[in-house]
Formats: C-alpha cells, structure tokens, sequence
C-alpha cells in the first residue's frame, strides 16, 4: 500500500507541497447516517492530488465509493470532513468549472442535440454575445462529429452519440476540469472503444485535468496518466495508484504489443482479484 | 415467396418461426374492430326488437336521425336547434371550465410538488374531494351563482382540477436528479431551474393530467345538464327521453362518443407538438 489510511498525517506540511497542486483532495471522509446510530463509512482518509493537464483514471470495485468521491470534487455531495480544493479554493457547491460527463447522458429530452449544448453554453457563458455562442455551440458539435445529427433529439440517438453529446456539452463550457462518471460505462465494446479514441484525441489536442471514474482496467491504461485504485467499500481508502509510463499520443495497438502494458495490466488486476476475494469472502 | 423466404432465413438462424406481431395485416385492424361493432348492432337489434317497444332498431334510429345528420346546424325556432350547435353549447361549458381549471390546477401542482409542506398541506384536501362526484357540487354552485350556466361551467372547473393537480404534482416531484445535476453544476439559479428544467421534464404528467381531466370533464357535462336544462348534449338526452323519442338519445350516444375521441385526439397533438415527444399510451 501506498497511502497509508492513518487520521494523523502531518497536514501542514503536506499543505505546503499541495499549493501548487491543481485539485487537492485533503483528509477526506465521507459517511452517511443509519438508523442504528453508526454511521456508514463510505470514504475513509482520501488524499489526492491532480495536476493542471493530469488525466486520472479512478477504478475500483462496484460499491467502492469512486462514484462518491467524484460527486463531492463536482460539489454535487458533501463532504464529511476534509476537503476538496480547486486552486487553493475549497469546492462547497457544484460549479461550471468542474464539468461533468454521466454515465446515463443526462441529456434533456426535449431538447435537440443543439439545444442541449446551447442550453449549457447560454447558462456558463452569459458574456459571450449570441454570436459567440453559436460559434462554440458549432464549434463542439463538430468536434464529436455530431454536426449532421444536431436538429435530433436524445430519443433518435445510439447510446455512442449521446455521451458525444454529453462530451461536447461538457467541453464547449471549457471547464477548468472534467469530470466523467463512467462514460463509456453504458456503451457495447465497439462503440466504447471508438469513443474512447476520439475523447483521446480532444484531450491530446487540449490538454486539461479530468479525473474519470472506470471499472474497465485497459481503458485506464489506454487513457490515463495515473490510475488510482480504490479498496473495497465501506471505508473506501485508496490502496495503491499506478503511474502509466507511455507518452501521448498513444496507439492502442502499439501499447498492446509492450510488454509495460501487460506487467500493468496484471498489476491492476491482480490488485482488483485481491480485492474480490476479499469481498467474496 | 417472400414469406417462404424469410422462414427459410429464420430456420437457418435457428430462430423460431412465431416472432411475429399479432397484426400483420392492415386489414385485421378493420376487420376485427368491424366484427366487434355489428356485434353491438346485433345485441341493440335484438333488444330493440323481442324485449321493448320503446327502442328502435339501428336501421329505424338511422332513418330517423337522417334529418339532424344531414343538418347539423338547423335553426327552427327558439329550442329547436341542430345538433351540432347543442354540441357546440356542451364544447363552449366544457372547454370553459376546464381551461379555468387548468388555469388553477397547474400552478397548485406545481407547488405541491416543489414543497414537501405544501404538499402536506394540500394533499389532504384533494384526497378529501376527488372521490366526490363534481354533479354533487351543482347545488352548491348554484346556489352562489343563482345561473345554470355559470354552475355548469363551475362543476366542470371543480372536475378538471383534481387530476391535473395530482398529475402535475407527481411530475413535478419526479423529475430525473440527473437533469438536476446538470443544471446544478452549471449554476443555474432555482428559478431557471424551474423554467428550463422542471416545467419541460413535467410536461408530460401535465398532459395525462390534462387527458384524465378533459375526459372526465366530458363525462360529466351530461349529467350535468340533464339537470340543470337549457342548450346542451346532455339536456338533449333528456329532452329526448320524456318525448319517447329513443332514436335521439343513441344519435346523441354516438355523437358524445366521437368528441370525447376528437378531444382525447386533439390533447394528444398538442401534447406532442410542446414537448417533441410522443404521447403516452392511457
């Protein structure tokens, strides 16, 4: 284990090498009341730093509370005690900085694919004139291929084009960070792997922090540059995070010919059986 | 050929062969809806003819209607109108009332919905009063308006408010959280949520709400204006009966029937026209 799980770490001090840090995930815990009086400890001591362009991948088992820590980074929960900082500023409410991607879409069915993204865009960006925002409108939409299919609504759609919809949405309010909650988790292998391609590639072009919670070990490896793995819930901790040592841009074929990639894949599942057993123990 | 082909296709597939939708034939749908009608016929034919002399036969209550099918919109003296204007006078109480309910209900929904304590409120009182028949609120009405059209209209107004507000309420209440995270990460202040994101996410419990109380509504004029007389479907009904004039009443039986399926029809279009969306099967 890495981190240790220990309340008394000296905090001053690692305060001090956090401020230049992007996002700061500090001492975190989040539990939830019962009726019996214990609370449920979902996520126990979660300390995490990610860098201003560092793509993270978050995999853990199901229950794992990965769900939950990107939910309190996008202000959506609370969190117990502990915090989470952008910048140096604590995060307490959800905002347009920390964009997020859901794993079902989101998307508003009354709306058109255009409508969708404008309503994002009229919402984040009130200074830019109409003008403007038709342009960045035009300009995401083209950038996940979905010019063509912009007067349709969510309903005539495949699950691969909605989360492009969700993914131009996401990016057309340029967000300091992007958060994506499983997004290619609905979607059947074919279409995942193409998705995960072109988000690559918008990411290769425009680096920026985006912490992506997974299940899937070689989507990990194939996007992020550090994969945190989490330990079963509950007191969720973090048990181990792995640096992937191959520079973008990446081909997946090259990758799967390294052997780097197979000693990592083994090492992450080999972490995630350890942790299955236990659970099915 | 066709078929024998796709069988052959279905078997080298190894699917079974009876995957296949119970009304393949346009022609069934005229047919079976068809059988089912003359069935009516026949059972109408039979009472009419071996069990009173009351009733004509559907071939008697045709002739006799032929007049007010080919005139609609007589006038013959003061009375002594077409059906389609007693039809119109029925629509005019109906669409009325209702409007002026929606007008109430739809807001009243929408708050019961946001607040928890509102609905705690409330609630109670649309439980109270939606089991109660609307035409028991005629006397009532009547005596605060003193007018038989104002209390018609008034009964239809307290008809058209339960359902709406109850389904309202619930859409309200429904909306997906995910549509609210969105809006929530992207700052949208409550009032806009409310506009741009529960007003169109409920849209469609408004309109089943709408559906259930425009046919209730429709229901329920004719009781109405059995009572209270004057111009009106439901008057005619009764008008007809205490002249023994029994052709009258099953002309009326249809032509009720038919708008209660033009109005069902005309919702569903508007339904789909303000949210884009297909109606629900009711």
């Amino acid at each position: 284990m890495v981190k240790s799980s220990q309340y008394s770490q000296p905090s001053d001090q690692r305060q001090a090498e956090f401020e230049t840090d992007f996002l700061v995930v500090q001492d975190l815990v989040k539990a939830y009341p019962t009726a019996g009086g214990d609370p449920t400890v979902v996520l126990d001591n979660i300390n995490l730093t990610v860098g201003a362009n560092e793509f993270i991948a978050i995999i853990g088992h199901s229950g794992c509370g990965k769900s939950t820590l990107l939910k309190i980074v996008s202000g959506l929960e609370q969190a117990t005690s502990g915090g989470v900082f952008l910048e140096g500023n604590p995060i307490k409410k959800p905002g347009a900085d920390r964009m997020m991607v859901f794993q079902q879409y989101s998307l508003l069915p009354w709306l058109t694919v255009r409508e969708n993204v404008r309503l994002a865009v009229n919402e984040v960006c009130d200074h830019l004139s109409p003008r403007d925002r038709t342009d960045l409108v035009e300009e995401h939409l083209a950038m996940v291929n979905l010019t063509p299919a912009a007067e349709k609504y969510p309903d005539e759609l495949s699950g691969g084009m909605k989360q492009r919809v969700g993914i131009a949405r996401a990016l057309a309010i340029r967000p300091k960070m992007l958060l994506m909650d499983e997004p290619f988790g609905a979607l059947d292998a074919l279409t995942r792997g193409h998705l995960q391609r072109q988000v690559l590639d918008i990411w290769e072009r425009n680096p920026q922090a985006v912490m992506m919670i997974t299940h899937d070990v070689d989507e990990a490896i194939y996007m992020a540059d550090r994969i945190v793995m989490m330990t079963n819930g509950p007191n969720a901790q973090i048990g181990e995070i792995l640096e992937v040592p191959f520079d973008h841009p990446r081909d997946r074929t090259a990758l799967r010919e390294s052997k780097e990639y197979y000693e990592l894949r083994n090492h992450a599942l080999g972490f995630l059986d350890n942790y299955f057993e236990q659970m099915a123990a | 050929m066709q078929r024998k082909l796709r069988t052959r296709a279905a078997a080298r597939l190894g699917r079974p062969e009876s995957v296949k939708p119970p009304f393949r034939l346009p022609l069934e749908r005229i047919v079976l809806p068809a059988i089912a009608f003359l069935v009516v016929l026949l059972v109408w034919w039979v009472i009419a003819s071996f069990f009173t002399t009351l009733m004509p036969t559907p071939w008697e209550a045709l002739v006799a209607n032929l007049d007010y099918i080919l005139n609609p919109f007589f006038r013959r003296g003061p009375g002594n109108l077409g059906i389609g204007w007693l039809l119109l006078a029925s629509l005019r109480r109906v669409l009325l009332g209702f409007l002026l309910g929606t007008l109430v209900a739809i807001p009243v929904g929408f708050w019961i919905g946001l607040s928890p304590r509102a609905m705690m409120a409330i609630n109670p009182l649309v439980q109270l009063f939606r089991p109660v028949s609307p035409v028991a609120w005629l006397p009532i009405a009547l005596s605060i308006f003193n007018l038989a059209n104002p209390s018609a209209i008034f009964v239809i107004f307290i008809t058209s408010l339960w359902p709406t507000v109850i389904n309202t309420a619930l859409g309200v209440a429904s909306v997906p959280k995910d549509y609210l995270d969105v809006a929530q990460v992207l700052e949208m202040p409550r009032w806009r949520q409310m506009i741009k994101i529960i007003w169109p996410a409920s849209l469609p419990y408004i309109f089943t709400g709408l559906r259930l109380s425009l046919g209730i509504a429709w229901l329920v004029i004719v009781a109405v204006e059995m009572l209270t007389g004057g111009i009106g479907i439901g008057f005619f009904i009764w008008d007809e009966w205490n002249r023994l004039s029994l052709s009258s009443v099953f002309l009326a039986v249809v032509v009720i029937g038919l708008t209660g399926l033009v109005l069902d029809y005309a919702i569903t279009l508007i339904e789909r026209w303000v949210t884009h969306r297909p109606a629900k099967a009711m």
